[in-house]
């Protein structure tokens, strides 16, 4: 990616995401109360993370194995309600620990 | 004085938990071919997990600028439903010029601890709060940034499920607490997933994609379960 290209992404994602914080933060006075507007809002977030989660999560490691592992690992810690953290780190040390195993399998 | 230090203390958790994570979009913004200190602006100006991955992906295909806009639009859009909560709740000394400036600090986890403060959110409480988070995503953003060629990939590979992983901690507590959002989720999942393998639809750009499902399936809950007053304040 060339250096000025790279400039005009990140003034594009600064100022939608500052515009969308702020300006909200300085108008608002007054609730929303249209029903499907505040139910739109409100799983909007969810929705968000379920798309960028899935499928996308069984190629974050390169193996499509240990990624699974540590899905399985997140799904069961985070339906335990364990927090943001530990389900990240528990995540990753299940997919490290498979390949390892594939490594040392790969070995024999 | 005492209300900005009672801030401080009260976002430390949030800056260590956000050191990690920012340190794996550290290795990931590298690693998608970013240089170390493009890495490092991205996340001094954003301060944002989901919006910030889906944002490298973007630059890493050299999608357009429209793309990227309507991605952080989309991505980012609970953030104006929790300043618009916030901005209730803020003291009369929070004028325009503050909230101008700390409302860039409005995060899913400095929201809620602002929230859960007992009476009125004062400016100086709101700074405070802010501080460690952002000392935390930047540095750990440059440490990641940097460590990214040092650590052997084995590692690196498996840190790339750690932003995974706290979107699902994220969303799996609200789906079994709420079943209109495990149904609506589900059909986000349900549609990225056809828009990942069915021929013809897969060459969509995953910011796209991303922004297609979230808001078809949103805009399809709001029409089936609409939300009457006050039961959505923890979103």
């Amino acid at each position: 990616m060339r250096v000025g290209v790279f400039w005009i992404y990140l003034l594009v994602m600064f100022g939608v995401t500052y515009v969308i914080r702020v300006s909200p933060f300085v108008i608002f006075r007054k609730k929303i109360d249209n029903k499907y507007v505040r139910a739109f809002l409100a799983y909007i977030p969810y929705t968000v993370l379920g798309a960028m989660t899935f499928p996308a999560v069984f190629y974050a490691t390169g193996s499509v194995v240990s990624a699974a592992v540590g899905v399985i690992a997140a799904l069961g810690l985070a339906y335990r309600g364990k927090g943001l953290f530990p389900v990240a780190i528990c995540a990753s040390l299940a997919a490290f620990l498979i390949s390892v195993a594939e490594w040392l399998e790969g070995l024999v | 004085m005492e209300q900005f230090s009672q801030g401080i203390k009260d976002g430390s958790a949030i800056g260590i938990g956000y050191l990690s994570v920012s340190f794996t979009f550290g290795l990931a913004a590298v690693s998608s071919g970013l240089q170390w200190w493009e890495a490092l602006l991205v996340s001094m100006m954003n301060l944002t997990s989901a919006g910030q991955f889906a944002g490298i992906n973007i630059m890493a295909a050299a999608g357009t600028y429209i793309e990227l806009a309507l991605s952080q639009l989309v991505i980012n859009l609970r953030y104006a439903l929790m300043s618009i909560s916030l901005s209730q709740k803020v003291d009369k000394d929070f004028r325009a010029g503050r909230k101008a400036l700390l409302g860039f600090a409005v995060t899913d986890e400095i929201f809620a601890v602002a929230m859960s403060r007992k009476g009125e959110v004062s400016s100086q409480y709101f700074a405070g709060l802010a501080v460690l988070p952002y000392l935390g995503w930047t540095g750990g953003t440059l440490a990641g940034a940097v460590c990214g060629n040092i650590l052997p990939k084995m590692v690196t590979d498996a840190l790339g499920l750690a932003i995974y992983g706290m979107f699902i901690a994220i969303i799996v507590p609200a789906m079994k607490k709420d079943s209109r959002i495990l149904k609506i989720t589900l059909l986000a999942v349900a549609f990225s997933v056809a828009l990942f393998y069915l021929p013809g639809l897969k060459n969509i750009s995953s910011g796209f994609a991303v922004i297609i499902c979230a808001v078809a399936a949103s805009a399809l809950g709001a029409f089936f379960f609409p939300m009457e007053d006050e039961e959505q304040e923890e979103a």
